[in-house]
């Protein structure tokens, strides 16, 4: 029961982007278009559950003082390690997402992650909670890149959706349309949060 | 040269803003942004890390990476460089101005996993500046990074006395006003 928990925790509750405002850079960066959210959000997701199974391991092997340099050398390993294997399988997404793949490391979920919960549980634990936190962060990648695409673009992974009268909001792709569209969405789920907290209080 | 230079600087500052346009340094650009005075004290650290580690990385790369053709290192070396380079500059304030340490609080050390700083490095390499090129690209990112958060948090200042929406409150029109004052830089696109 408690790994279910466990698992679903960042899905939801503790939502990366949604709820704990983490690793804001590559969401607002990457959402033009659902294929790339889609692709950073499960490169990160690899580099969380990779990145949180051996920092568990060593969890009773790293020294308590250097802990921070120790997981930033494991996290940066196998950053490098998607990097390079997205240059080589899917040459044109790694293009797209261009800085972004290496600057998984200083995304402060992984660290956080790491330092709040891998150093602290089983091994077992960890993973579980890498993968719901990785899937969490790509399902609010997803969801913020499908606005953006849908409104700005017309399309949806490429393929257009919405009917030719409708002329694309340019600005939804542009820098500005993620800071406002993530805004908006932050405010909804807060708005339908806030909402039923109060039917449960009444 | 000169010429180019100036391209640099204000490229970074005003056209592909490292906050606004390139959505580098987004945590500490919400985070630290509530009051003008901390905003330019980290706006200050992070032009002095930025620059710095503009310099040590070309250094690395130039002379360590690049000769034994080691390019794949250079995330997991950057990082290590910028994360010596904050714990000094941590080392020097607390003894120079122990009330801006104080003030910056927890962002401090955070200026490690700001992306801005390794993002700068990274784009220095991707872009092969020489030396100069990239003080300059470091120097220039961290105005960018200090207008931007300087300018925000003078709006966020006002923010406090206007009435808004419950469920907007906090981030969300954070985020929002951010994306206003994109909209305000984007107009300085066409000018170079």
């Amino acid at each position: 029961m408690r790994s279910l928990r466990v698992f679903s925790r960042g899905l939801v509750d503790e939502n990366p982007v949604f709820r704990l405002l983490l690793g804001m850079c590559p969401a607002l960066a990457v959402s033009t278009a659902a294929v790339n959210g889609l692709g950073m959000g499960l490169a990160a997701a690899a580099v969380l559950v990779a990145s949180n199974i051996l920092i568990s391991l060593l969890r009773s092997v790293i020294p308590d003082k250097i802990r921070i340099p120790c997981y930033i050398v494991v996290i940066a390993t196998f950053v490098t390690m998607v990097d390079l294997l997205m240059a080589a399988f899917v040459p044109d997404l790694h293009a797209v997402l261009g800085i972004f793949i290496p600057l998984i490391v200083v995304n402060c979920i992984v660290l956080q992650r790491a330092e709040a919960f891998a150093s602290k549980n089983t091994v077992f634990m960890s993973a579980l909670d890498g993968l719901g936190m990785g899937l969490g962060f790509t399902a609010a990648l997803m969801i913020l890149a499908s606005v953006r695409e849908i409104i700005g673009s017309g399309t949806f992974f490429g393929i257009s959706v919405l009917p030719l009268a409708f002329e694309p909001m340019k600005l939804m792709v542009s820098p500005p349309g993620a800071f406002i569209s993530l805004g908006l969405i932050i405010g909804l789920i807060n708005y339908l949060k806030n909402r039923r907290e109060a039917e449960r209080g009444v | 040269m000169v010429s180019n230079l100036f391209a640099i600087f204000f490229g970074a500052i005003l056209i592909n803003n490292f906050v606004l346009t390139r959505f580098l340094g987004i945590c500490p650009f919400l985070g630290v942004s509530k009051k003008i005075e901390t905003a330019v004290g980290m706006s200050l650290a992070v032009i002095f890390v930025m620059t710095i580690a503009s310099l040590a990385t070309w250094g690395i790369q130039t002379y360590l990476l690049m000769p034994f053709n080691m390019l794949y290192l250079r995330t997991i070396s950057f990082i290590l460089v910028i994360a010596v380079l904050v714990q000094f500059v941590e080392m020097v304030m607390l003894k120079a101005t122990p009330t801006l340490y104080q003030a910056l609080g927890v962002y401090l050390p955070l200026i490690t996993t700001n992306c801005a700083v390794l993002g700068v490095t990274l784009l220095n390499l991707n872009e092969n500046y020489t030396l100069v090129q990239s003080l300059m690209h470091g120097f220039a990112g961290g105005v960018g990074f200090g207008l931007a958060i300087v300018v925000f948090a003078g709006i966020r200042e006002r923010l406090d006395f206007a009435p808004i929406p419950k469920a907007l409150e906090g981030f969300p029109i954070a985020l929002i006003v951010a994306g206003l004052l994109s909209i305000a830089f984007s107009g300085f696109q066409g000018l170079l």
